[in-house]
């Protein structure tokens, strides 16, 4: 125990100033084996999403066995090192119902929101991400965090609401101030001051969040809800400053990273967004270790994945339409190739969670990812035969290492599965026929 | 304006081109021009909006209130294109916890550069009685100026004392005025009456009944519209005194900022939203396959339409629709490469030959770069930006579950693009949008996926013949004498231009105004100005409509 104790972080005074805080987690929490926390309950279990576009050949991805034990068909392969960490969901079913379909965009948002959009300008609501943030994620640094490896600002998958897509990182320099720049305040650190700007930026909050009342009498009912949004983004600031006011207690398995050199040229050749995901997994695992977010998302590839091969003139999602199925491989051979690309960064990407060490374990044992794409057999672009993932036992409360028939069901159940681990009390989740109170049950503990 | 004057000073002087508004003379016959203006102008007016500022009018504002040494480096989260406009998702977008923590990070960086040791003497107009304590009558002095010109408007009395007290407790905090006063600047620039654009309207004198924009929405709309910034003192000055609140007053205020230099700010950020240049944020093409095409040439690309379009319609004032069969452009050394010329340091004039494939446009850089793939040309990128952005027609989207045998590679005695998506015509369920968008980027195959001219495709020679809506061409450039008179070709400009303006989608309900604009437009010999001119100054512009109940999205 350090020199700070539970119930000088539960009062949050600093100097004689009242400073309301969000409870980080903290080793001064954990007992003594640093396996749970000191009053018996089990850490907190954080929450993560990553996507690849343009999912997969059924007949070398999906395996031909269910339960424990199965055999990695070639196509994934490459997750090998963390099948006992992960499960695959195959065979699952997006319904668009009388909606338009529309290729690259149904298939993931149903997956995300619950919901079949009912034309392209129809944008999803909030997202799975955002409905566990809401839960869980109010009392960290950040609610949550959205990164891609894609470089594209307008890579993402998740939706505060229809109008507010998550804006993902798409620079790892960038990515890296904004985690441990000058505002972090590195919980191993000698020694502490708090910033006396920081005191007086949060005393000027106040007064502009005040002017919210008086724009509120001024518009309509949709552009009210935008302000509600604003003056939420003002509160979630000064939630951020409250926190550099508070000493945090040494987190050990936080390490900060160091600076990174260049940034890894633009653009979506396959080599490229690897190098790119590595950056920002290590960024986002650290993040996660850090405490200093409990929700994270991480893109892959964008939907309709336009990742490039060098020397090789289609696009992968071109591919998927002009390649022929190979006479002797019985698949598309390019495309193949682009979906193993993204199924090591998956694997990776895992991986990455399973080298922070945390209580007797690891990051990863605290941990829920959900993973999606936004098709099925990716040569027709189906909805239905859809594969999705989780990875980490998200304490204790999932079972992993298992490959599980989704019977044609709606693909939804995952999500809803992976919201009531994260105890998000809700009946069902999605509309019509995705609508569903059904959890998958075998992987539950 | 007292403030700042060296600064803007500076500004001003930073443009390059000055605006030369040259007469000139236009196709249209006389009588066609006095029937079209004789068309009534229909009433109506245009949502009020809650827009969102986005990050290029953030800091063209603070270039004109601080200079334009207080740039901070930012990005602001993406608005969604919205009737194919970014702008318009301005007035939807909300503001996400990353997003204000980034105007938080934004607004703290120019607190710094403000009030620094260097910058302190010119940007703050009076010195305190001790630097090292607060003091109230400088921090007001500071507070009155920066606040007018950041909220589009004078701070109440009320709200401006509230800054000067949490000026002076912060430096009295800080032990240094001018840190507190970077501390209220601060606050200033996280406020929702900064960042967001509430427009607010009154009782319309002329129109009993109706509403108006109150003359700072009014201002700030025509700013943000003709400039992309926030109003200058001289707009604040029209809309305090009343100016524009009569029709005389408002014309003089439109023709001031038609004659600007700061036109080609506003003019520059619309055509890259109606471009859909944000595309080149992301752009890069295979190296191994385009080796030419770097990131300098991408930027270089983008660089070379704008100031084509710049120096077409602002600087010459020329008919619009002559963007696409002009051989006038600008060329930078390393898209002198791509284009095969001799390379001459910095941007230069340029006309190609008569006999030059390059006419207009479609044949720049580019829109064939960025619409094709990074290792090859796409005759159905092409085609459906022709179709979507120049012509705002809709294609609909591919469908989902089809079986893509059909159009798998062909055999490799069909060389060219034109017989490779031959499938696609022939197959019924593509052919439905293909026959929309290939024929006319099968037109633009002379130029692979970089914008590089080539006369044949994989060895075979290229056919570039097609139809437009019932048009034949059978050159390239052709192709763009039936896009220049293609009817809706300028009423797209209209629309869009229109839509950019109000912040609004088009709706069947703007039917009458939409015809009218088209009307003066070719009366006017589709002079952009002019264009300009006719919507700032339009009753649908500065009028107010209540809100569409569902904003669903028209094209």
């Amino acid at each position: 125990m350090t020199q700070m104790n539970r119930r000088r972080v539960l009062r949050g005074m600093l100097g004689g100033g009242a400073v309301s805080v969000g409870l980080p987690l903290l080793n001064c929490f954990l007992n003594t084996n640093g396996t749970a926390l000191a009053d018996g309950a089990k850490m907190p279990v954080r929450f993560g999403t990553w996507f690849w576009g343009l999912s997969m050949t059924k007949d070398i991805f999906v395996p031909k066995t269910f339960g424990a034990g199965y055999e990695l068909p070639e196509e994934i392969i490459s997750l090998k090192s963390v099948q006992k960490h992960i499960n695959l969901f195959t065979n699952l079913t997006a319904f668009r119902d009388n909606a338009e379909p529309m290729c690259h965009y149904t298939g993931w948002v149903i997956g995300r929101s619950g919901s079949a959009p009912m034309s392209a300008n129809d944008k999803p609501g909030e997202t799975l991400d955002v409905t566990v943030s809401n839960q869980i994620g109010r009392t960290t640094r950040f609610k949550s965090l959205t990164a891609t490896a894609t470089g594209d600002l307008r890579s993402t998958v998740s939706y505060e609401n229809a109008n507010s897509p998550s804006t993902p990182e798409v620079s790892p320099i960038a990515f890296y101030q904004r985690l441990f720049g000058a505002d972090f305040q590195d919980p191993n650190a000698p020694t502490f001051t708090p910033s006396p700007r920081v005191m007086a930026r949060k005393s000027v909050l106040s007064g502009v969040m005040g002017e919210i009342k008086d724009l509120e009498t001024k518009v309509g009912a949709e552009d009210k809800a935008r302000l509600d949004q604003y003056f939420t983004g003002l509160r979630g600031l000064e939630r951020q400053f409250d926190q550099m006011l508070v000493r945090p207690e040494p987190i050990a398995a936080c390490v900060v990273p160091n600076a990174l050199g260049k940034e890894p040229p633009r653009g979506g050749e396959a080599m490229l967004i690897a190098a790119r995901h590595k950056m920002m997994t290590e960024l986002m695992v650290m993040a996660v270790a850090c405490d200093q977010t409990r929700v994270f998302n991480m893109n892959y590839s964008n939907a309709s994945s336009n990742t490039t091969k060098e020397g090789y003139e289609k696009p992968h999602h071109t591919t998927t339409h002009e390649e022929h199925v190979d006479e002797k491989l019985g698949y598309q051979p390019n495309c193949s190739w682009f979906t193993r690309r993204a199924m090591e960064s998956w694997a990776y990407f895992v991986e990455a969670f399973t080298k922070i060490p945390e209580g007797d374990g690891s990051l990863l044992d605290n941990v829920l990812i959900y993973a999606n794409t936004d098709h099925g057999y990716a040569r027709t672009h189906s909805y239905d035969g859809m594969p999705a993932f989780t990875a980490g036992c998200a304490g204790g409360r999932v079972k992993t290492g298992l490959h599980v028939n989704g019977a044609a069901t709606a693909g939804t159940r995952v999500g809803y599965t992976a919201m009531r681990v994260m105890g998000v009390d809700i009946p069902s989740w999605g509309t019509k026929s995705n609508n569903t109170s059904k959890e998958f049950g075998e992987i539950l503990v | 304006m007292p403030l700042l004057n060296r600064k803007r000073l500076c500004l001003a002087l930073g443009f390059t081109a000055a605006i030369a508004l040259a007469a000139c003379s236009g196709p249209t016959s006389e009588a066609a021009k006095s029937s079209a203006m004789a068309i009534k102008e229909p009433d109506g007016g245009t949502p009020k909006r809650l827009r969102l500022l986005t990050a290029d009018q953030y800091l063209n504002t603070l270039a004109y209130v601080f200079g334009p040494d207080v740039s901070p480096e930012t990005r602001f989260a993406p608005m969604t294109r919205t009737g194919g406009l970014l702008s318009v998702g301005t007035s939807l977008g909300g503001v996400t916890d990353a997003q204000m923590e980034q105007y938080q990070k934004t607004a703290s960086a120019v607190a710094t550069q403000v009030t620094n040791a260097g910058n302190r003497g010119t940007l703050v107009p009076c010195t305190p009685a001790d630097a090292k304590a607060a003091d109230p009558a400088c921090a007001a002095t500071f507070i009155a100026g920066v606040g007018r010109l950041l909220y589009r408007q004078p701070l109440t009395a009320a709200r401006s004392k509230e800054f000067v007290d949490e000026a002076g407790e912060a430096a009295v905090r800080l032990k240094d005025f001018y840190a507190g006063l970077g501390v209220a600047l601060e606050g200033m620039l996280l406020s929702p009456k900064v960042l967001l654009v509430t427009e607010t309207s009154e009782p319309d004198p002329k129109n009993p009944g109706r509403e108006r924009l109150d003359a700072y929405s009014y201002a700030t709309r025509l700013s943000l519209f003709l400039w992309n910034a926030a109003p200058d003192d001289a707009l604040l000055k029209a809309a305090e005194s009343g100016e524009l609140n009569t029709d005389q007053g408002r014309a003089k205020v439109v023709e001031r900022m038609l004659t600007s230099p700061r036109l080609e700010a506003g003019m520059r950020a619309f055509f890259d939203d109606m471009f859909a240049f944000d595309d080149f944020n992301n752009l890069a093409k295979d190296n191994s396959i385009y080796p030419v095409f770097t990131g300098v040439t991408a930027a270089d690309a983008r660089e070379q339409t704008l100031r084509t379009v710049i120096d077409q319609l602002i600087t010459k004032k020329k008919d619009y629709r002559d963007l696409f069969t002009t051989r006038e452009t600008f060329i930078s050394p390393s898209l002198a490469a791509l284009y095969r010329l001799p390379a001459s340091p910095g941007w230069t004039p340029y006309e190609f030959p008569a006999d030059s494939p390059r006419v207009g446009l479609l044949t720049q850089v580019s829109f064939l770069s960025v619409h094709s793939h990074p290792g090859r040309s796409s005759a159905t990128l092409r085609g459906k930006a022709l179709r979507e952005i120049l012509l705002c027609q809709t294609v609909p989207r591919p469908p989902a579950n089809v079986d893509f045998s059909a159009v798998e590679n062909p055999p490799p005695n069909l060389k060219t693009a034109r017989q490779r998506v031959g499938a696609h015509l022939s197959t019924p369920v593509c052919a439905g949008c293909h026959k929309i968008t290939d024929p006319m980027g099968l037109a633009l195959e002379n130029f692979d996926g970089a914008g590089q001219y080539r006369d044949q495709d994989n060895g075979a020679p290229i056919d570039i013949t097609g139809v437009l809506d019932g048009k034949e061409f059978s050159t390239v450039a052709q192709l763009g004498t039936v896009l220049h008179d293609h009817p809706q070709l300028p009423s797209c400009l209209v629309k869009r231009v229109f839509s950019y303006g109000t912040g609004s989608l088009t709706t069947a309900k703007d039917k009458d105004i939409l015809a009218y604009l088209d009307a003066r437009f070719a009366a006017n010999g589709y002079r952009l100005p002019d264009l300009l001119r006719t919507i700032a100054l339009s009753r649908a512009f500065s009028e107010v409509a209540p809100p569409p109940v569902k904003t669903a999205a028209a094209n």
